[in-house]
């Protein structure tokens, strides 16, 4: 299992949560602070280098218009680490391209960062998330349309050496299409696209990319990732390699339970700072109507709350691990098996208050202690032996992480 | 395409464009003008429960649609009332040809930019919070339509109508920066009617899209917003049975 090291560049100094609306899109820019800013960036491009040394490879993402995550350009850091990183794949998930309006522009920067990396590049696309709509100006609706229209220019840019080519697309409009640089890996980057629902992971799967999941947890990941394998089978009548499938979750390892329980307790700022006003979080055609008129209508009494931000609950949920090693191994392992497999585990190993030591040192028991056995997992993958495992297992929504631990240790 | 087509009332034709809020038929102000007039009302494609055709992307496919519809109904001497993004759909059709047309109402219309790019001239309706979004559009916010009382289906109707609120009107915002320079050919009587508390797009606003449109009168009607139709019937009412009536 490839692990990915990502933080999402968080500026958590923020003002009381009762004084603003919403993190997201309209919370004045006067809260940044740029000298606290600078510090920041450097920290976040040192861990990345950590990262690099400890053997992990990278990701990054970016956002706008939002203290959760102040890289609202994820190509530049990238360009940053192309040059200061050595063995690390860099990974962009990803690039928004339906709310971009230059796909063109989006192939050069890949190249380029491609090259100077000699070959490093892992690259993304994404829809975005609803929030991203209004700083982009970009209408959502078809936005899976559009987000295939923007991703066919992009790899025909990538792949098309013999001069200009024409594109005119429904979205997208470009007559003299002829990239310089071109990719230094042939025929392309590995391409990643992140999933939200069954149907969507399928198209993934036809395209051959790398299917990515968010906290998706116990109650979506099989959901989507048997979307994306019943896709690929149908597609290409055989198996969906493991590697083809990323799920990212929040990672802390300490070495004890008490420490890896502080340090997660600051990752979760990722999930308690996300005060959205709803007017950001369901504009108009990004939702379908029945989602749309859901999130309208608010939690129903007695309904579980997703985004219930307690260390258990996230837990129980599969969106966290955190423990000591073997803890957390058992954990991702559970996960593992219950989703069916997976090649590339994401790990949001830094958030908010979170320092550069507490966030080096975690990452470094996990790749001391737990990184180990992760590969030696996948490496016995067998395609069989995981469907029986699986179907002796039914859909749950939660697991009982203590029992995992003590299981694993008798 | 199929095109839902509401009818009511008989007598001298109205073709109704409804606004982003939906059909308007049901308000009593149509119960009035039914008393009179035939209120011919399509339901937008992708409002109400309908679905959006495959090739729509913005006003300009509901114009052209309501072109073909106007001759399929071989409307004569009919009048042309729209209503915010109706309205603008109406200024837009108007410019195009008014031979099947006597008069064009315009009530608190969209279509237009009167102010430079840093200028918000109409309220984004789209990033705006409910409870703002209320008090800029409603006089009396109780008349405002309420999530919270409305049945699933009709919850889903009223997130189905935003979608196609968004498509017909996402960018430019709103407004077509040529119709400006097309208003002029507007040449029959036209009247504004304006909520006079109207925060979506002022009675200043209002003003400024009359003057482009030669010899257009406006009404401004006290104690309602951006549906004065809805808020004030009888003065709704009134004001365009008079003008009709001329």
């Amino acid at each position: 299992m490839k692990t990915w090291f990502f933080t999402e560049d968080a500026y958590p100094n923020l003002p009381d949560d009762e004084t603003y609306e919403s993190v997201r899109v309209n919370l004045p820019n006067k809260h940044f602070d740029p000298v606290l800013g600078a510090d920041l960036y450097n920290m976040y491009l040192d861990m990345w280098g950590a990262a690099d040394e400890m053997g992990l490879e990278i990701m990054l993402n970016e956002h706008h218009q939002t203290a959760t995550c102040v890289l609202p350009a994820a190509p530049i850091a990238l360009g940053v680490l192309a040059r200061e990183t050595k063995k690390a794949r860099l990974l962009i998930l990803g690039n928004p391209i339906v709310n971009r309006k230059q796909p063109i522009r989006v192939a050069e920067e890949m190249a380029y960062i491609d090259v100077l990396s000699r070959g490093r590049l892992d690259c993304g696309f994404v829809r975005g998330v609803p929030y991203e709509i209004a700083p982009a100006n970009a209408y959502p609706y078809r936005g899976s349309e559009k987000l295939w229209e923007a991703h066919d220019l992009i790899m025909k840019a990538w792949t098309h050496h013999d001069g200009p080519f024409n594109f005119e697309g429904r979205w997208f409009h470009a007559r003299q299409v002829n990239i310089w640089p071109r990719p230094y890996q042939q025929p392309h980057p590995p391409v990643w696209v992140t999933m939200g629902s069954a149907g969507s992971a399928a198209q993934v799967a036809q395209r051959k990319h790398i299917g990515a999941v968010f906290l998706a947890g116990y109650p979506g990941i099989r959901r989507l990732f048997d979307g994306y394998r019943e896709g690929f089978l149908q597609a290409h009548g055989e198996e969906a390699p493991l590697d083809r499938l990323a799920y990212a979750a929040i990672v802390c390892v300490g070495e004890n339970e008490k420490e890896a329980e502080n340090g997660t307790e600051k990752l979760l700022w990722y999930i308690r700072s996300n005060k959205v006003a709803p007017q950001f979080n369901n504009p108009p055609g990004y939702h379908p109507p029945a989602v749309s008129a859901n999130i309208i209508r608010g939690p129903r009494p007695g309904e579980p709350d997703r985004r219930d931000p307690r260390l258990e609950t996230q837990k129980a949920r599969g969106n966290v691990f955190s423990g000591t090693p073997d803890q957390v191994f058992q954990q991702i392992k559970n996960f593992w098996e219950y989703s069916g497999g997976f090649g590339h585990l994401l790990m949001m190993g830094q958030a908010g208050f979170m320092t550069y030591d507490e966030t080096l040192k975690s990452m470094k028991l996990f790749t001391e202690e737990v990184y180990p056995r992760l590969k030696e997992l996948t490496a016995s993958y067998d395609a069989g032996v995981m469907k029986e495992i699986r179907s002796s297992r039914p859909d749950v929504e939660s697991v009982d992480t203590g029992l995992l631990a003590s299981e694993f240790v008798r | 395409m199929d095109l839902s087509v509401v009818r009511k009332g008989s007598g001298p034709q109205i073709l109704v464009l409804h606004g982003g809020d939906g059909p308007v038929d049901r308000f009593p102000f149509a119960d009035r003008l039914a008393e009179k007039f035939e209120i011919i009302q399509p339901v937008h494609p992708g409002f109400a429960g309908t679905p959006i055709p495959e090739h729509f992307d913005n006003l300009q496919d509901l114009i052209f649609l309501y072109l073909d519809l106007i001759d399929h109904l071989n409307l004569s001497d009919a009048i042309l009332m729209g209503f915010s993004m109706g309205g603008w759909a109406a200024a837009e059709i108007a410019a195009i040809n008014t031979q099947r047309f006597s008069k064009l109402f315009l009530v608190d219309s969209v279509g237009i930019k009167v102010g430079g790019p840093f200028d918000r001239d109409i309220a984004d309706v789209f990033a705006t919070s409910a409870a703002e979004l209320t008090g800029l559009s409603w006089h009396d916010p109780s008349k405002a339509p309420d999530p919270n009382s409305m049945t699933d289906e009709e919850l889903q109707v009223f997130a189905s109508d935003r979608i196609a609120h968004g498509l017909y009107t996402w960018e430019p915002y709103m407004h077509n920066p040529k119709l400006p320079y097309r208003l002029h050919r507007i040449d029959i009587p036209t009247l504004l009617i304006w909520g006079a508390g109207d925060g979506v797009v002022t009675p200043t606003y209002g003003e400024a899209f009359r003057d482009m449109i030669p010899g257009a009168k406006m009404v401004v009607i006290p104690d309602a917003a951006h549906s004065p139709h809805v808020e004030q019937p009888e003065a709704f009412a009134k004001a365009f049975l008079e003008f009709a009536s001329k």
